[in-house]
């Protein structure tokens, strides 16, 4: 009741109305700079260098703009192979994060009762150590010494001198394990916000609980599943680092050849249109797959 | 999925059905039956176990013990989607993914019915909202999504459509207005209802039956009237309406007429109307039947004398009166406002008359 009397006296005090528009600018504020100077300055400087060609003196590192557009077809006819395997191990790899995520995500959500907190923990303490030291760690998991093999050799169902490192199954893996928590947080966050109501509303409506999951839990659980995939495969498609350690030569993805253009061969043109390829590709894509999923409206 | 025991048709019985939450008795050896396209009413407070009630016919929960039938079908132990029943939930679960066309088509389409589109468009002509089939349900208002929620559940054809506070997330406007078109669609489509509420004015509206229900069990059952008027029990007299409640002594019940020494004054009742086991019952009277004048000339009636006006409402259709009377108990009086009442203002000393028909007593034990 107290609350209810506003003196009209007081109109020292600032319009409320107008601070009111102001604030979600001053919110953003500390974010738009952020990305322009972290974000679109090193975009436009990149942009700039993709075009560049080699300075005459031909001196490590110095280059001159000369507008060559050309640059970008160079680039992707020499690595197209790269281009396609990053495709293929992202698509893999999503797609076996999303068989592992969904029904985790699934139990979490619905079966766990009082464990629900400590399993979302567990989901998200592979955080707690560095990437590279994880990745490392499959390196021994999957080695010569490690349990994959001996279990796998005990069963026999690999010859003694059959190794699963350098190779493009242990990138896959490596893939798939790196960015399991990105898949199974958002699906998580979409199941967990189903109302448990429709679920009986859908039984109630003669629908068993198989077609109850396939006509109101997946549709429902859609936009966890778009988020998902989308935070799996774009930093899958562009990752150097399970390429580096768990492949060989042959399982190079671009990630690798932008490494290795950018800091060992110094050739910034090359690898700054590999880049944005990179980025329109990745771009036209995920257009594509939002429109055909139809969760536009939902994400 | 077409084994749906769709043919079933009869009354709804339930037979001595118990329902335990571990410790918590939620239904209490419940025994009721709900004749076959009738709307019927389970009032009560919350926690009274109505919904429990429902929620066991629905299938959604089992039954500790006893059984439910429809017809000659036995239900109590199938699983919810093999029911011949149909649910509106209290916040009408419509699917957000789908179409208002989808949502309604949905129980039909799992059961691999034909003509699925016919049964839809009628349903929703039904409704008055075949217009809106193609939106979704997040675009339409709560009223709407409502109607959708009944048009989903009985377009089923189902032998029994349960309705779980269906008019709780209404304003009240549009509460009333809902209240009358679903009497209306139930007179329609001739299917039993069964409603839940702790809406007294919903359930009278309504019902044609009511139960009302109180810690697990069933206090009273009958038509909207019937309980009104001849409320059986103490609970009932005061959740249905408002009463007044006043100790007194049964002097002499001649077979045909009661009388009771109210605090001095001789009141009188049919004998049909005392529901007192003993001596001692409570007299009750209903604020409307009151009359409250200045003078002391009452023949014929009920009348209690000596009482002073502590507060006076006015609320339009009747002017509502609280009287103490002498041994410190307030009365509730209502006075149309038809031009009759006297005019009458706070502290002036009245007298109460009614007649004696419109009493009843109650065990003072209930």
């Amino acid at each position: 009741m107290a609350i209810a009397h506003v003196s009209p006296g007081t109109s020292t005090h600032v319009n409320p109305e107008r601070t009111g528009r102001r604030v979600p600018y001053l919110l953003m504020l500390p974010g738009l700079l952020w990305l322009a100077v972290f974000f679109i300055y090193p975009l436009i400087n990149l942009a700039e260098t993709s075009t560049k060609t080699r300075a005459e003196s031909m001196e490590t590192g110095a280059f001159v703009q000369s507008y060559r557009f050309a640059n970008y077809i160079d680039a992707f006819v020499e690595y197209q192979d790269q281009f396609l395997r990053s495709f293929m191990y992202a698509f893999a790899a999503t797609a076996l994060a999303l068989a592992i995520s969904y029904p985790l995500a699934y139990a979490i959500a619905f079966k766990s009762g009082r464990y629900k907190n400590i399993l979302l923990i567990l989901v998200i303490a592979p955080f707690f150590t560095s990437f590279l030291l994880r990745t490392i760690a499959w390196k021994q998991i999957l080695g010569a010494e490690g349990p994959v093999i001996y279990v796998l050799r005990t069963l026999h169902l690999i010859g003694p001198d059959t190794t699963i490192t350098a190779s493009s199954f242990a990138v896959v893996m490596g893939l798939t394990y790196n960015f399991l928590p990105f898949m199974t947080l958002p699906i998580y966050a979409s199941l967990e916000r189903i109302d448990p109501r429709l679920m009986e509303a859908s039984g109630d409506l003669y629908a068993n609980g198989a077609t109850t999951f396939r006509k109101v839990t997946i549709p429902l659980s859609m936009p966890g599943v778009v988020a998902g995939t989308l935070l799996t495969f774009i930093p899958a498609a562009g990752d150097y680092i399970n390429a580096a350690i768990l492949g060989n030569p042959t399982t190079k993805m671009i990630g690798n050849v932008i490494d290795s253009r950018f800091f060992r061969i110094v050739d910034y043109p090359t690898a700054a249109s590999l880049s944005f390829t990179l980025m329109a590709a990745i771009l036209f894509l995920v257009v594509i797959y939002i429109r055909r999923s139809g969760t536009d409206e939902l994400v | 999925m077409s084994e749906v025991t769709s043919t079933v048709v009869g009354d709804l019985k339930l037979k001595n059905i118990t329902k335990r939450f571990g410790e918590f008795l939620a239904v209490d050896d419940l025994t009721l039956t709900i004749p076959r396209g009738s709307f019927f009413a389970l009032l009560g407070p919350s926690g009274c176990g109505k919904t429990t009630t429902l929620r066991m016919i629905a299938g959604l929960e089992e039954p500790t013990s006893g059984t439910i039938s429809i017809g000659d079908a036995d239900i109590t132990h199938t699983k919810p989607y093999k029911r011949p029943v149909n649910k509106v939930f209290q916040n009408y679960a419509l699917f957000p993914h789908l179409t208002i066309f989808e949502n309604v088509a949905f129980g039909l389409r799992r059961r691999g019915q034909k003509n699925v589109k016919d049964a839809v468009e009628k349903v929703l002509a039904l409704v008055e909202l075949g217009h809106l089939k193609d939106r979704k349900p997040g675009q339409l208002s709560g009223g709407q999504q409502q109607r959708i929620a009944v048009a989903r559940a009985i377009v089923n054809r189902p032998a029994l459509l349960l309705l779980d506070e269906p008019l709780g997330a209404l304003d009240l406007k549009l509460r009333r207005q809902m209240q009358i078109e679903l009497k209306w669609i139930q007179t329609e489509v001739g299917i039993t209802f069964v409603h839940v509420t702790h809406d007294q004015e919903e359930a009278m509206t309504m019902a044609d039956t009511i139960a009302v229900m109180n810690k697990g069990r069933i206090e009273q059952m009958g038509s909207p009237v019937e309980l009104y008027e001849n409320p059986q029990t103490v609970f009932v007299a005061n959740f249905l309406g408002q009463s007044n409640l006043i100790v007194g002594q049964v002097q002499s019940d001649s077979g045909a007429e009661t009388s009771v020494d109210v605090h001095g004054s001789r009141i009188l009742l049919p004998s049909a109307r005392n529901r007192g086991n003993g001596k001692s019952v409570l007299v009750g009277i209903r604020p409307e039947k009151i009359n409250i004048q200045t003078s002391t000339s009452n023949a014929g009636k009920n009348s209690l004398e000596g009482g002073i006006v502590t507060d006076i409402s006015f609320v339009g259709v009747s002017t509502q009166y609280q009287v103490e009377m002498p041994w410190k108990q307030e009365i509730m009086v209502f006075e149309q406002n038809d031009g009759g009442a006297p005019n009458i203002r706070k502290g002036d000393q009245v007298t109460l008359s009614w007649e004696p028909h419109f009493t009843f007593a109650l065990d003072s034990e209930s």
